[in-house]
């Protein structure tokens, strides 16, 4: 097998074979770039959608107002508070002594639109492409910040489920016995307490955010791998080369991180791409019933919800839907592509 | 004899296409005549199970596939025969049985419903009648108490029962030919023995053919009337078989009869200390049953023996499967939990810590049978090699280390450049090789090998031989060798210890065990390890 580098560093050639069997799932392939491709222009939505400028040229200077706040002052306006650069009136005062640039979309998630054309919900026209929810603010700035939050959380509750439960498992999967047997009844009933009730209650104490619903669900997320990796354990601790490592004086944690865990990670990777898209869903769900994100921010279960009560308003929740359907399908080839590449047999198949 | 009852001519086959084409078997000429035993001998590898397969059209096709070749079967071409004539034919004409019982047999049938399977989807035959024939078949493979016994299920029955009921099944429809891929390999030496004296029997009795596949070539010599040597897909000898063993002619086969591990240890000094010595030493495994587990009873894997290694020996432990001999071994080191006292050094070690023992692990190394399970997969070799003087903390520097690992790959005849590369790109026997030298670079006094030799083949099994010979000599190793193979034993054994259910049977020095055994188990087993005759006196259970 030849030795194969990327990107200059050294893969083994088992990688390569993954690699290449990765690749030959052409949708898994397509779909990653396409994902890749849409969670990046997101994470720099506010140079995508934002009703600030991205670069003002006034009376010979230079501003920047999507990274740095200017004072309405600052261009010869009359309020000590920042810039509106929606308004008309700031517009003509920059105009008047120099240019602005604009984003592509020149509104924010939560920038809502005055002069509607009907009341909102308002149907797509040339400056909504998608037209307006029903407080005047723009959908496609919405969906684009509502799908940064939403795979941003999924991203950080996986990894951050995937420490715990990899951790868990190995625990329980290793030592086995009373250890094992402990922990496993432990997991029964701490999967028996409902996760929607917490949020509910939590709810009424204090303002659920980003982070108070990443720690709720991640109390609940982190079970979903622990059978796997303890499987992998229960299996990997019986193997030649942990007995040739303990016969080596190996301690039980490098037993566990340097030979089984290597070997248990297939299933592990394996897994995540579907454990993403639950938790994308998770949340999404809990916006939808209003247990989510604080009211206000850009959420895709929000919109959904929005789509709902106004039927009559059909570009909000097919927009909606569409883009949490894409981004979620997108995910799935992505896992079956994983999946491929990891499977030991598929080589043999011509 | 006009036609032969087998005629295979110029076989190919090949897996994959194009690029990714391997070409496992090239052009092979056999022919098998009623009522003979040919025997196919080859190392792993070298195509004889695919050979055999393609001759009831069991690989799997089409990524498997046939260049070129004709197998006549009494004259009727078989590759180009349609399934339903090959269905006729598989386990009715030609039958087949495998190396491991345990896997041929389907663990939820009853042995009696599963050999009448066969006989009513190729004979037809009624309930009753079939009843009749199946004791008749296991009273003739020689299964005690046959009538009882139908309603059991395959764990019930020992290795060797298990092989007795394959052989069973494949006779059931008294076939002309029968192929036996290496019958007795996964068997322990004194059932072998009897297993084969079955098979050679009933060749005769029921005028059938057989083709024996195996490596091992005293069974071949045993055995067959002619024989083929098999080596990177071609035949590359065949003939009668007392005249191929006698002269050889192809180079191949001169190195495959000349590579049986051969000699006597070089003799090691007589007084010389004792370094690891074990009195009265005892693993007994717990059985509980119920609700809470109750311990109920022991299974004694050991059951207090005492042995003692003395700096330069090689003390062999002999023992067939489940006799508790690997078990002796990891309790020697501390790698099994074990009551007795264990003195290294004359200081007693059973009892210290996990963390106590480290330091100590460096004088005290294990290499495994398995070359493949014993090192993590992904991890290089210099990682395997490293990771003891990493934890032992030997070698201040990473140049101090690669030296080091270099050092120990040359040691065992290693490449050292390759030490980046992952076990998987190795062979069987060079992982062995790593193995063994994983223990070397801690420079231990003592090496516990496990069967070290069990799972390569023969000619490799005499490199490894030679090369643990040269390593004795050369650091003045001790080594407790644990292994079945007789032969490997005697090779390298100064001592050996023979033993049986956790006991020991015998023990002494290896000329006087091995040449002169005194207990009868142990004539038994030595007779059935050199001379593959089958034991009358029944201290040997099938």
């Amino acid at each position: 097998m030849e030795e194969g580098r990327i990107l200059g560093a050294r893969i083994s050639p088992l990688n390569a074979r993954r690699l290449s069997n990765f690749k030959a799932n052409r949708r898994g392939y397509w779909s990653l770039w396409l994902f890749l491709i849409l969670f990046v222009v997101s994470l720099f939505a506010e140079f995508v959608a934002n009703d600030k400028p991205l670069l003002i040229r006034y009376d010979g200077d230079f501003y920047v107002p999507v990274l740095v706040s200017y004072p309405e002052t600052a261009f010869g306006g009359e309020f000590e508070t920042e810039a509106e650069y929606a308004d008309p009136f700031v517009r003509e005062l920059i105009e008047e002594k120099g240019w602005m640039i604009w984003p592509l979309i020149p509104y924010s998630y939560d920038s809502i639109v005055y002069d509607l054309p009907t009341p909102a919900p308002s149907p797509p026209t040339a400056d909504n492409w998608l037209g307006t929810d029903d407080q005047g603010r723009d959908v496609v700035a919405r969906l684009i910040y509502g799908f940064r939050i939403s795979v941003l959380f999924g991203l950080v509750l996986t990894i951050l489920s995937s420490i715990v439960g990899v951790a868990a498992g190995a625990v329980q999967g290793y030592f086995g016995g009373t250890t094992d047997l402990l922990f496993q009844r432990f997991i029964e009933i701490w999967s028996g307490l409902p996760t929607l009730f917490l949020l509910i209650i939590l709810a009424s104490v204090v303002e659920p955010n980003f982070w108070w619903l990443l720690a709720i669900m991640l109390l609940f997320s982190w079970m979903s791998l622990v059978g796997v990796v303890r499987a992998e354990f229960l299996r990997g601790r019986n193997y030649t080369y942990v007995l040739a490592a303990r016969a080596l004086g190996a301690s039980n944690t490098r037993v566990m991180f340097k030979h089984i865990l290597p070997n248990a990670m297939v299933a592990t990777v394996t897994f995540l791409p579907f454990i993403l898209n639950g938790s994308i869903t998770t949340l999404t769900a809990l916006d939808f019933l209003g247990f989510g994100l604080p009211p206000g921010s850009a959420s895709l279960g929000e919109l959904l919800n929005q789509g709902k009560n106004n039927l009559q308003a059909p570009w909000l929740g097919i927009a909606s839907f569409l883009v949490l359907a894409i981004m979620l399908s997108l995910l799935i080839f992505v896992g079956e592509a994983v999946r491929d590449a990891f499977d030991p047999r598929k080589t043999f198949r011509s | 004899m006009t036609q032969p009852l087998l005629k295979i001519e110029n076989l190919s086959v090949s897996f994959g296409r194009g690029d990714r084409e391997v070409q496992a078997v090239r052009d092979v000429d056999m022919e098998i005549n009623t009522g003979e035993i040919v025997g196919l001998v080859g190392e792993s590898g070298s195509g004889k199970s695919v050979s055999a397969l393609s001759i009831l059209k069991l690989l799997p096709y089409p990524v498997a596939w046939h260049p070129s070749g004709k197998i006549f079967f009494e004259g009727e071409d078989m590759l180009s025969a349609a399934e339903a004539r090959l269905r006729q034919v598989r386990g009715n004409d030609i039958a087949m049985i495998f190396q491991e019982p345990l896997n041929s047999l389907n663990p939820l049938h009853a042995i009696g419903r599963q050999i009448g399977e066969v006989l009513s989807l190729h004979q037809g035959m009624s309930e009753s009648a079939a009843k009749a024939r199946i004791v008749e078949l296991l009273t003739m493979v020689g299964l005690e108490e046959a009538t009882s016994r139908l309603h059991a299920l395959p764990h019930e029955f020992s290795g060797g029962q298990q092989q007795r009921i394959m052989i069973a099944m494949a006779l059931a429809n008294k076939p002309k030919l029968l192929i036996a891929d290496e019958p007795t390999t996964a068997l322990d030496v004194t059932v072998q023995a009897q297993i084969l004296k079955l098979m050679k029997e009933l060749t005769q009795e029921l005028d059938m053919a057989m083709l024996l596949i195996t490596h091992d070539l005293g069974i071949v010599e045993h055995m067959s009337d002619r024989t083929y040597v098999m080596n990177e897909g071609r035949v590359v000898e065949s003939g009668n078989t007392a005249k191929l063993y006698a002269d050889p002619q192809d180079p191949y086969t001169k190195h495959l009869l000349g590579s049986e591990p051969k000699g006597r240890p070089d003799p090691a000094p007589a007084d010389a200390p004792e370094i690891l010595a074990a009195d009265d030493l005892k693993v007994w495994f717990p059985i509980k049953k119920g609700v809470v587990r109750r311990t109920v009873g022991y299974i004694k894997a050991v059951d207090g023996i005492s042995v003692q290694l003395r700096q330069g020996h090689t003390v062999g432990i002999v023992g067939e499967s489940g006799s508790g001999k690997s078990t002796l071994g990891r309790a020697l080191i501390r790698l099994e939990k074990s009551d007795g006292a264990i003195r290294l050094d004359g200081n007693i070690i059973q009892g210290l810590s996990f963390k106590e023992l480290r330091p100590l692990r460096k004088e005290m190394q294990i290499v495994f049978q398995d070359p493949v399970g014993s090192m993590s997969p992904r991890m290089s070799v210099f990682q395997i090699i490293e990771e003891g003087l990493l934890i032992q903390n030997i070698g201040n520097t990473y140049e101090d280390r690669r030296r080091m690992v270099a050092d120990a790959l040359t040691e065992v005849d290693l490449d050292p450049t390759t030490m980046d590369r992952y076990p998987h790109e190795f062979s069987g026997g060079q992982r062995q090789r790593i193995a063994v030298a994983r223990a070397l670079v801690l420079r231990p006094r003592i090496i516990v090998l496990d069967e070290p030799t069990s799972a390569l083949d023969m000619s490799v099994q005499a490199q490894i031989v030679a090369l643990l010979r040269d390593l004795q000599k050369k650091h003045g190793l001790t080594y407790l060798f644990i292994s079945h193979d007789l032969k490997v034993v005697r090779a390298l054994a100064h001592d050996v210890v023979v033993i049986r259910d956790g006991k020991v049977v015998e023990a002494g020095p290896a000329e006087q065990v091995i040449d002169n055994p005194s207990d009868p188990y142990t004539k038994a087993l030595m007779a059935a390890a050199f001379k593959l005759k089958a034991d009358e006196s029944g201290v040997v259970r099938g």
